[in-house]
C-alpha cells in the first residue's frame, strides 16, 4: 500500500487569494473574484503556505526543492471554478525523505516519502439544498493543501494507521494544520494492491479516495483486501480504478475507472513564478521548528525513565505531552504521572468529551495527588477518591484529604488494635485459617484485611495491615 | 479651436491646450463622443459607450485643471480595448460568452490611467478573446478600416486602432499577445507599442495566453505612447509576473539623438518573401534614421522561421486552460435548458465561443494531451528559449532590431478568413517578439496604394526608451505619422 494524504494548511488566507479559510461560513461568503475564477483575475501566492510546506519538509527530514513550479491540472467540474486546479506536478516543493513512524511495540517503521506538493482545494457541490438543482459552495476553493505521497511501503492496516497518526501528530506539532479530520483537514487516499507470497512484484492497484478517519482507513483497508483476495483466489483479476469507502456497509465501491479517467494535461502555470528557496530561507524556517515528536519520545524515555509504550502514548498529542511535563515540573514523579494521565485522567476526559487543554484537574493538582501517594499519605484506593474530588473541583489534594478525612492510617499502634479487634471478633475464621494450608491461608487472610479496611473506612495502610495481621494470626497458633 | 483640430491632435498637444485652458476636457470629450456617434455606424470600432460617465469625468478633470491639480493624462479622453475589465461597465472581450458580463473590478491599467486623470469614453471592439489578426472574429461584428471600409483594420486590437485613426480618441489601449497592437497599428497608420513582458500589470485583463499577453498604448505619436506607457506601467502586487523594475518617465527621457544608434536588420525578415513595396517603405524609413546618424547592421535571427509554429502551440495551450472557466456555471453565456452537466458544458461553450476561439482551444488541448505534451508543448517551450537566445545574441551587437510590422497592408474582408494559416502569417514579424518577451513598436512608414505600412522597432528587455526615441526621431524628421484617412465619406 501507498498513501496520499491531503493536508489542509492552517493559513489565515487562501493559497492564491486574500479570502479567509475558516471552516463553517455561509456558502460562498469566503470566495472572492480570484476564488470564483472571474475573468482577468490572477493568483498571488501566499508565502505562509510556502513556509508551512517547508516546515513539513524539514519535519520529515526531506529535501526541499530549490525551485518548485506550479502547474495547471485541467479538468471540468462545476466546483472547480477555473476549469483547472493549480498544483505542482513536475517540480514539487518537498522532495524525497524518510519518515520514522513509531509502532505500538516501540519500534520505528521507516516510511519513504516520495514527495509533498502544494495545491489549491476545489469547492464543493451541494446536492441536498435544492430540488433538481445542485448548489456550488466555493468557500473551500483555493484553500491551501499539501499533498503528501508515500512509496508503497505499507504491508498492513496497522502500519498505515500508525503512519497517519504519526503524520497527524507531526503536523499539529509543526502548527501547519489543525489536523481536524472531521472537518476534512486531513483526507487520505489509499493505493492498495496484493502480491503473491514471495513475489516482489506488486499487483494491480485500486485507489480508495477521501477516507477521513483513522478507523475508516483501517476498516477500508481490510475490506478492500478481502475484496481483492476473493477476486484473485477465484482466478479473477483486479481492475485499476478509483473506489470509495462506504462506512455504513463497510465496503468499497467503484467510483470511476482509470481507463476513462481524465487526461489532466498538466503544464506550467504561467501566472505564477517558480518558488525559489535558498539555504538561508531553509535555515530561517528550521530555526522556528519546535521539538518534534521523535525527539520528544527519545527525551521522555531518557530523561524521565518512561518506557517506549508510555512515551508513544503521551507524545503524539502535543497538549498531552505538555501536561505531562507540567505535572513533572510541579513535582509529580514521572512514571506515576504517566500512569495517572494515560489511565484515570484520559478515561475521565474521554468520558466527558473534554480536551486535555480544558482538563478540570490542573497539572499542579495532579502533581499534588501523586506526591501524597509517594509519601504514603494515600493508598491507591484513597487516591482514586481524591482524584474524584479533584475532578469535582473540591480543591487540591491536601484540601480534599482533609475535608473528606481520607488520610491513610499508618500509625502502628492504631493498626495493631484494629487487627486485634478483628481477630477477637472472628474466632471461627481464625480457627479455619489456622487449620488451612499455606495457599488457603493466603486466601483467608483477605477476609481479615477486608474487615479491617471496612472498619477503617479504607484508611488503614493496607501494607502495614498485612504485615501486622500475619504476625498476629501466626501468634494465635 | 475647430473640432477637426481637436480630433486630430496628439495627447501632448491636447494636454498643453487643456493646461492653457484653450479647450476644456468637457469640450474635448464631447467632440470625441460626437465623433464616435458619427463614425461608429460605419466603423463598428466601439462596442460600448460611456457617454455620461465620460462627461462627468471630464468635468472633474476640468475642475482639477482649474485647481492646478494636473496629472499626466488629466482630461485626455481615451478608449479601452474591451479586454480590460471595467468596474460597472460591460466587458465582452468581443465574445458572445461575455456579452452580458459586467465586472465588479477594474483592470490595473484602467485604475492607473484613471488615476492619471484620463477620461474613459468607452470600450473598443476586438477579435474574440484577442484571437485574430483582422477583427473579423468579434461576436459584435467586424471593424472596418477607416482608410478603406472594405478592408480589415488588423487585429486583435483592431477596434482600438480604427477608432484612433478615425479621430474618435487621441489615445487608446490595446493588448498584444502575438502582434495584436503592432499589426493593427501598422494597418491603420498609427503608433502602437507593446511593452516588455512584465512592464504592465495583466491584472484585470482577460487572459488569452498568460505568458505572452501584454498591454500597451496606441496613439498618434511615439511621444504620446511614451506618456501613456509611463502611466500604465509598474509592478503590481496583484500580478506575480509584473516586473519589479523601476519605471522611468519615458516622456521626460525622450530625445532626438540617434547618432551611433545601431539598428539591426535581420536577414530573415528582409528575405525574398518580403513584399517589395513593404520593403521599399520600411527601408525608406530606416534610411531616414540612417540619415539622422543611426547605423544599419545586417544581423541574423536564425530560428525566426520557427516562431509561428512555436507560438501556435504555446498560445493555444495556455488559452485552452484560460478559457476553461467559461463553462456556463458561474458567469457568462449559458445555453437554454441544459439536460445535464455535459450538455451544459458542451452547448454553452459551443454556442458561446466563435469558430476561431474553438479552433484554438482544440489545438491547445491537443498539444497538451498525454502522449503529445513532449512532442508539442515541451518542444515549443524549448524552441521558445532558442528564439529568445537569438535575440539576446543579436542585441550584443545592436541597440534596436528593425523590420516590417506586418507582411502587407490591410486586406479585404474575407480574404484570409477561410485560411487560418494565411491569417496566422499576418503576425510573422511580430510573434517572435512576444515569445522573447521584448518591447516592440510600430510606427507609420508611408502608404502603399493609399493604405498604411508600419515599421517595427524591437528593443532590449525593458528598454522601451530606445525604440521610443528612435520612433520619435523618425516622426520628427518625416510626416508619415501625420497621414490621416479621409473620413468624410463616413461622417461628413
Amino acid at each position: 500500500m501507498g498513501l496520499e494524504v491531503h493536508l489542509q494548511l492552517a493559513t489565515q488566507s487562501k493559497i492564491f487569494s486574500g479570502s479567509a479559510t475558516a471552516f463553517g461560513a455561509a456558502p460562498n461568503e469566503q470566495a472572492d473574484a480570484v476564488d470564483l475564477g472571474m475573468p482577468g483575475m490572477l493568483p498571488v501566492l501566499n508565502e505562509e503556505a510556502v513556509r508551512y510546506a517547508v516546515k513539513f519538509g524539514l519535519g520529515i527530514g526531506a529535501r526541499i526543492g530549490e525551485r518548485s513550479v506550479f502547474d495547471r491540472k485541467n479538468y471540468f467540474y462545476p466546483d472547480l471554478p477555473k476549469g483547472y486546479q493549480v498544483s505542482q506536478f513536475f517540480a514539487p516543493i518537498v522532495c524525497e525523505g524518510v519518515f520514522e513512524v513509531p509502532l505500538e511495540d516501540g519500534s520505528l517503521f521507516p516510511v519513504r516519502i516520495t514527495r509533498a506538493h502544494l495545491e489549491e482545494d476545489a469547492g464543493k457541490s451541494v446536492h441536498d439544498a435544492f430540488s433538481r438543482e445542485t448548489g456550488i459552495d466555493l468557500n473551500r476553493a483555493g484553500t491551501p493543501l499539501l499533498e503528501i505521497v508515500t512509496e508503497p511501503d505499507f504491508r498492513s492496516a496497522e502500519q498505515a494507521v500508525a503512519y497517519l497518526k504519526a503524520l497527524h501528530s507531526l503536523v499539529t506539532y509543526l502548527g501547519i494544520s489543525d489536523g481536524n479530520m472531521a472537518e476534512g483537514s486531513m483526507r487520505c487516499d489509499i493505493n492498495i494492491s496484493l502480491r503473491e507470497k514471495g513475489s516482489d512484484a506488486l499487483g494491480t492497484r485500486t485507489e480508495i479516495k477521501n477516507v477521513n478517519s483513522f478507523r475508516f482507513v483501517e476498516r477500508a483497508i481490510h475490506s478492500e483486501y478481502e475484496r481483492q483476495a476473493d477476486i484473485l483466489d477465484s482466478g479473477g483479476s483486479i481492475t485499476q480504478e478509483t473506489r470509495l469507502y462506504d462506512a455504513e456497509q463497510n465496503v468499497t465501491r467503484s467510483m470511476r475507472s482509470k481507463e476513462v479517467a481524465n487526461d489532466y494535461r498538466y503544464f506550467p502555470e504561467p501566472d505564477l513564478l517558480p518558488i525559489v528557496i535558498d539555504a538561508e530561507y531553509i535555515e530561517a524556517v528550521r530555526a522556528t521548528l519546535p521539538e518534534l515528536p521523535g525527539a520528544k519520545r527519545a527525551r521522555f524515555t531518557a530523561d524521565y525513565g518512561l518506557n517506549d509504550y508510555d512515551a508513544a502514548l503521551l507524545v503524539p498529542n502535543h497538549a498531552l505531552a505538555d501536561y505531562f511535563e507540567a505535572v513533572v515540573t510541579a513535582g509529580g514523579a514521572a512514571k506515576p504521572a504517566a500512569n495517572w494521565i494515560l489511565g484515570d485522567l484520559t478515561a475521565a476526559l474521554n468520558r466527558n468529551e473534554i480536551d486535555i487543554t480544558a482538563s478540570p484537574i490542573s497539572a499542579a493538582q495532579l502533581a499534588g495527588l501523586i506526591a501524597r501517594i509517594e509519601d504514603g499519605t494515600l493508598s491507591s484506593k484513597l487516591a482514586k477518591q481524591v482524584f474524584d474530588g479533584l475532578w469535582a473541583g473540591e480543591g487540591d489534594a491536601d484540601q480534599i484529604i482533609e475535608a473528606r478525612g481520607l488520610k491513610q492510617v499508618s500509625d502502628s499502634g492504631a493498626l495493631e488494635s484494629m487487627v486485634e479487634a478483628v481477630i477477637a471478633d472472628n474466632p471461627d475464621q481464625v480457627a479455619q485459617y489456622l487449620a488451612a494450608d499455606e495457599t488457603k491461608q493466603k486466601k483467608l487472610s483477605g477476609f481479615f484485611v477486608g474487615q479491617i479496611m471496612k472498619a477503617s473506612k479504607g484508611q488503614a495502610n493496607p501494607q502495614m495491615i498485612n504485615e501486622l495481621l500475619l504476625k498476629k494470626l501466626n501468634d494465635q497458633s | 479651436m475647430t473640432d477637426n483640430a481637436l480630433l486630430s491632435g496628439s495627447v501632448s498637444s491636447l494636454r498643453q491646450q487643456l493646461r492653457d485652458r484653450a479647450v476644456s476636457s468637457e469640450e474635448l470629450t464631447r467632440a470625441c463622443l460626437e465623433r464616435i456617434e458619427a463614425c461608429n455606424g460605419a466603423l463598428n470600432a466601439v462596442i460600448t459607450m460611456c457617454s455620461e460617465q465620460a462627461l462627468d469625468s471630464a468635468r472633474e478633470a476640468d475642475k482639477a485643471i482649474a485647481k492646478g491639480d494636473i496629472a499626466s493624462l488629466t482630461g485626455i479622453p481615451l478608449l479601452h480595448k474591451d479586454i480590460f475589465c471595467t468596474n460597472g461597465v460591460r466587458t465582452t472581450c468581443g465574445s458572445r460568452m461575455l456579452e452580458q458580463f459586467v465586472p465588479a473590478y477594474d483592470a490595473t491599467v484602467v485604475t492607473k490611467m484613471r488615476g492619471e486623470g484620463a477620461v474613459m469614453l468607452g470600450k473598443c471592439n476586438m477579435d474574440e478573446f484577442a484571437m485574430g489578426s483582422s477583427n473579423e472574429t468579434s461576436f459584435f461584428g467586424a471593424v472596418r478600416n477607416p482608410w478603406d471600409l472594405n478592408c480589415v483594420p488588423g487585429g486583435s486590437s483592431g477596434g482600438s486602432a480604427a477608432a484612433l485613426a478615425a479621430g474618435m480618441a487621441p489615445l487608446v489601449t490595446g493588448t498584444d499577445t502575438g502582434g495584436s497592437i503592432r499589426q493593427p497599428a501598422s494597418l491603420c497608420g498609427v503608433t502602437g507599442l507593446k511593452p516588455t513582458y512584465g512592464r504592465v500589470s495583466r491584472l484585470g485583463i482577460i487572459a488569452f495566453a498568460s505568458s505572452l499577453d501584454q498591454a500597451g498604448p496606441m496613439a498618434r505619436t511615439a511621444e504620446d505612447c511614451a506618456i501613456a506607457l509611463t502611466a500604465m506601467s509598474g509592478i503590481d502586487a496583484g500580478d506575480s509576473t509584473s516586473a519589479d523594475i523601476p519605471v522611468p518617465d519615458f516622456h521626460a527621457g525622450l530625445h532626438h539623438d540617434v547618432q551611433g544608434l545601431r539598428i539591426g536588420l535581420p536577414r530573415e525578415y528582409f528575405n525574398e518573401d518580403l513584399d517589395p513595396d513593404v520593403r521599399e517603405r520600411v527601408m525608406a524609413a530606416l534610411s531616414a534614421l540612417e540619415q539622422a546618424g543611426a547605423t544599419l547592421v545586417d544581423i541574423e535571427l536564425p530560428h525566426s522561421h520557427y516562431a509561428i509554429a512555436t507560438y501556435y502551440v504555446i498560445a493555444p495551450a495556455e488559452a485552452s486552460a484560460n478559457l476553461a472557466r467559461y463553462d456556463g456555471v458561474r458567469f457568462g453565456y449559458r445555453c437554454e435548458d441544459p439536460v445535464d452537466l455535459e450538455d451544459l458544458y458542451l452547448r454553452s461553450r459551443s454556442e458561446g465561443f466563435g469558430e476561431e476561439v474553438q479552433r484554438r482551444i482544440l489545438v491547445g488541448t491537443y498539444a497538451l494531451s498525454a502522449g503529445f505534451y513532449d512532442a508539442y508543448f515541451n518542444k515549443a517551450q524549448q524552441v521558445r528559449r532558442v528564439i529568445t537566445e537569438d535575440f539576446t545574441r543579436a542585441f550584443e551587437s545592436v541597440d534596436v532590431i528593425a523590420g516590417p510590422s506586418a507582411p502587407g497592408v490591410a486586406f479585404q474582408f474575407g480574404a484570409k478568413q477561410q485560411d487560418p494559416v494565411a491569417m496566422y502569417m499576418e503576425d510573422i514579424y511580430t510573434l517572435a517578439v512576444n515569445l522573447a518577451g521584448l518591447p516592440g513598436l510600430s510606427t507609420p512608414a508611408g502608404l502603399i496604394n493609399g493604405m498604411p505600412v508600419g515599421l517595427q522597432l524591437i528593443g532590449k528587455p525593458f528598454d522601451e526608451q530606445t525604440i521610443l526615441n528612435a520612433a520619435h526621431r523618425l516622426q520628427s524628421d518625416t510626416d508619415w505619422h501625420m497621414a490621416r484617412p479621409q473620413l468624410e465619406t463616413v461622417a461628413p
